[in-house]
């Protein structure tokens, strides 16, 4: 089936394209992109509303999708209806299930329990370790081949200086990016909060942001040393910045992204609105105004490449304990688009394009998958933003199964209108005026 | 002796408080006490007046009063405690309240029950009012989001211990008259300390001149910015104080490499009678409770003419009176009642 965006500002950094364009998709793929395409017999023609802007696909490089071992947190099948009702197309799912993903029997579970879903494209991301216990090097070769498209070992850092060197060595030789969670074991003890003025007042355990740097050093070094691709986890402190763009500068080959949290709340929502505010307890943590200004100085600058969500779904029952108890983590896939339009477009950090970028074009490139383009032949995975949409984030109405946002009640401005996976449309915002065109 | 031949004239703590009460308000705007954070200076002076004349109540032969009756309060204990439950349990049966003891060794808490259920569980037998003492900070705001009850906050992790400020003010106060425009030196665990935390924002509330003392392993950072002094010094700490306030070690923060040895922070940090000469002659030693004799305090000054500490506890019953009082409803209650 062939169908027509007619009409609309479309906007394709990796082609160079910002301006109204016509998409033209044949089956799964784009067809055309110009000026006025004819409109030939047989096509389904849909008139882009006024405002609404044609993008490619974008990706969430880091999610946490629970299948399998924690279903009652998230399924892969709710985790992909959460990714395409945030106008994600595709999402990397991080190995830190039960059993961890260091297998291809596991990866291939997810795969097959993705296509079932048929919504957003999933690409698992194995284990660094086996077990992700930092020992030994899981099987990297055959998770490459069973469809990983990188190696981590998130939720815990890489353990050790010498396993990080193997693996970005052995993982060098399938181009996998290694990509890790910063945090020097030692240094982060059994805090719970950032540590600083606020986590001192409410007596919580501090997580210093040096835990963060350091490994960062380290791990900048390392990839230097071995020109293997080490890609930064949730980046959240202005050290772990200052050893990336000193990587960078180097020529290592070393990319970062930054959380929507990251650049939009600081450890002050700990105290208020709501005190000792288990959604907001998240690692990295919430960290202090310096902090984020410096994130949102690396987004500006180009020194951080992705933005993505690492959403981390929990049960209520989970969230509603003590805070030092309560598992780290919040649900970010419904909540990145307007977060990123409203926090840093519309407030006048970065343009449309440079957001899409950070969402779609580097992750595509980074992990190694098709997206991030408009380019003919190129797959149809396309999200339709509505930048001007006034939205409120309701978690309750969250299609994610778990609801831990901090971002409840929060009336943002701009939203994902509908999102097109191969060329079908796999969801119609019913919140925004307009979307239903996209049926 | 029978209660009905020996109860006291129901009316005579209560008119005390009336009539000493000479600040504006008389009932706290606050349902819980969650820490002295949510308390303005003026609630502060009203409770410390108040425990003034509960304070009455315990020379009486018969010490008890009808304030409470009918009214059920929980002492919901997480974390093992002498003082802090007696001390409450006291003032709860001075005041003629029903009191429940839960502790953790008793509790459902072993069987793998949440603070929640646990919580909702205990509000089904509709208490008035919870006291809770928990080693998670925050645990108590927690409950006071989803309890009925009023909540008190007997410790909570290392946030907040507000009772124990409340009741290390009123000693203060009753020596020296006034809390504001004192040099108060406060020296020992400082990160780990919900005593320190509480004592802070309250004696800096009432204008203390606060001085802060520990290695700097042990000091919360960023703490300064709640208008105190931070030094590492104990003789610049304590020089030409008013109190001289210590806080408990504990003995296994040498195994999180806090400090070398216990002798070693005896010898840089201990108070010594030597020590206690620096401070103004008249200063107070004081003491939370349970001391380390030897290790943040010398015998001769724990038991010195110059301490205070036993009288610390002595007035924790006034003060948890106090509070146990004006949360429940105050002069307003028992006009009701």
């Amino acid at each position: 089936m062939r169908r027509l965006l007619k009409g609309g500002r479309v906007v394709d950094p990796a082609n160079g394209v910002d301006g109204a364009f016509d998409v033209l998709i044949d089956g799964d793929r784009i067809s055309r992109v110009g000026r006025d395409l004819p409109v030939d017999e047989g096509v389904q023609v849909i008139d882009v509303p006024k405002g609404f802007v044609v993008v490619p696909g974008l990706i969430d490089m880091h999610v946490h999708l629970r299948e399998p071992g924690q279903e009652h947190k998230e399924t892969i099948a709710t985790g992909a209806r959460s990714a395409v009702a945030g106008g994600f197309t595709a999402v990397a799912c991080m190995p830190n299930t039960t059993p961890v993903n260091d297998s291809a029997s596991i990866t291939e579970l997810m795969l097959k329990k993705a296509a079932e879903a048929n919504l957003a494209r999933v690409y698992p991301i194995g284990a660094v370790s086996r077990g992700s216990q930092g020992e030994l090097l899981a099987d990297i070769a055959e998770l490459h081949k069973a469809g990983c498209c990188a190696i981590s070992d998130d939720g815990k850092p890489v353990a050790t200086a010498l396993l990080m060197r193997r693996a970005l060595e052995y993982a060098s030789m399938f181009a996998m990016p290694v990509i890790d969670h910063c945090e020097d074991a030692s240094l982060k003890g059994d805090g719970v909060a950032h540590e600083g003025f606020v986590a001192s007042t409410l007596g919580l355990r501090g997580l210093p942001a040096a835990a963060e740097t350091v490994m960062v050093q380290r791990d900048v070094t390392l990839a230097g040393l071995t020109g293997g691709h080490f890609h930064l986890a949730h980046m959240s402190v202005r050290g772990a910045l200052r050893a990336v763009r000193e990587g960078k500068s180097q020529g290592f080959p070393v990319t970062c992204e930054v959380a929507p949290h990251h650049f939009v709340l600081t450890d002050t929502y700990l105290e208020s609105p709501i005190q000792y505010d288990t959604n907001c307890k998240m690692n990295p943590p919430l960290r202090e105004q310096a902090d984020m200004d410096a994130m949102i100085g690396g987004i500006v600058d180009g020194s951080v490449d992705v933005i993505s969500t690492d959403h981390a779904p929990h049960h209520s029952d989970e969230k509603l304990q003590e805070f030092d108890r309560a598992p780290f983590g919040i649900v970010g896939l419904e909540t990145c688009v307007p977060l990123v339009l409203d926090r840093l477009v519309h407030a006048g950090h970065i343009s449309l394009t440079r957001a899409i970028e950070l969402l779609s074009v580097n992750p595509a490139r980074i992990i190694r998958r098709p997206g991030g383009s408009l380019a003919e032949g190129q797959v149809a995975d396309i999200t339709v933003l509505a930048p001007d949409a006034t939205v409120t984030v309701v978690a309750s109405k969250l299609r994610s199964k778990s609801k831990n946002t901090p971002f409840d009640g929060w009336t943002l401005r701009g939203a994902a209108a509908a999102t097109i996976v191969g060329g079908r449309t796999v969801f119609i915002n019913p919140d925004v005026a307009g979307a239903a065109t996209f049926a | 002796m029978t209660m009905s031949s020996s109860r006291p004239r129901e009316s005579d703590a209560v008119a005390e408080v009336v009539v000493r009460a000479d600040v504006p308000m008389t009932r706290l705007k606050q349902k819980h006490l969650l820490g002295i954070a949510d308390l303005s200076p003026e609630e502060i002076v009203l409770i410390l007046d108040t425990a003034t004349a509960m304070q009455e109540i315990a020379h009486r032969p018969i010490k008890k009063v009808p304030t409470l009756r009918g009214r059920t309060v929980v002492n919901l204990f997480f974390e093992p405690s002498t003082r802090t439950r007696t001390s409450f349990e006291v003032a709860e049966k001075r005041l003629s309240a029903d009191t429940l003891n839960v502790a953790i060794a008793t509790s459902s808490v072993v069987k793998g029950e949440t603070l929640v259920d646990t919580a909702l569980n205990l509000e089904a037998m509709s208490p008035d009012m919870i006291v809770m003492r928990h080693a998670s900070s925050g645990a108590c705001h927690l409950l006071s989001r989803i309890c009925k009850s009023k909540i008190i906050n007997a410790g909570d992790g290392m946030h907040e211990h507000p009772t124990q400020a409340l009741l290390d003010a009123f000693t203060i106060r009753s020596h020296k008259g006034r809390l504001g425009g004192l040099k108060v030196a406060i020296v020992g665990d400082l990160l780990h300390s919900r005593v320190l935390r509480s004592n802070v924002l309250l004696l800096t509330k009432l204008g203390a001149d606060v001085w802060l003392c520990g290695p700097p392993t042990l000091v919360p950072p960023g703490i300064e910015r709640l208008g105190v002094t931070v030094t590492s010094n104990v003789e610049t700490a304590v020089a030409d104080a008013d109190v001289i306030m210590m806080l408990r070690i504990q003995l296994e923060r040498m195994q999180g490499a806090f400090f070398p040895s216990l002798r070693e922070y005896f010898q840089v940090f201990g108070m010594t009678e030597e020590r206690v000469r620096l401070a103004r002659p008249d200063a107070i030693i004081m003491h939370p409770g349970p001391m380390n004799r030897g290790v943040e305090i010398a015998s001769e000054v724990a038991d010195g003419a110059s301490s205070v500490i036993l009288e610390q506890v002595a007035n924790g019953v006034a003060v948890r009176m106090a509070v146990l009082y004006l949360l429940a409803g105050g002069v307003e209650h028992e006009t009701a009642a």
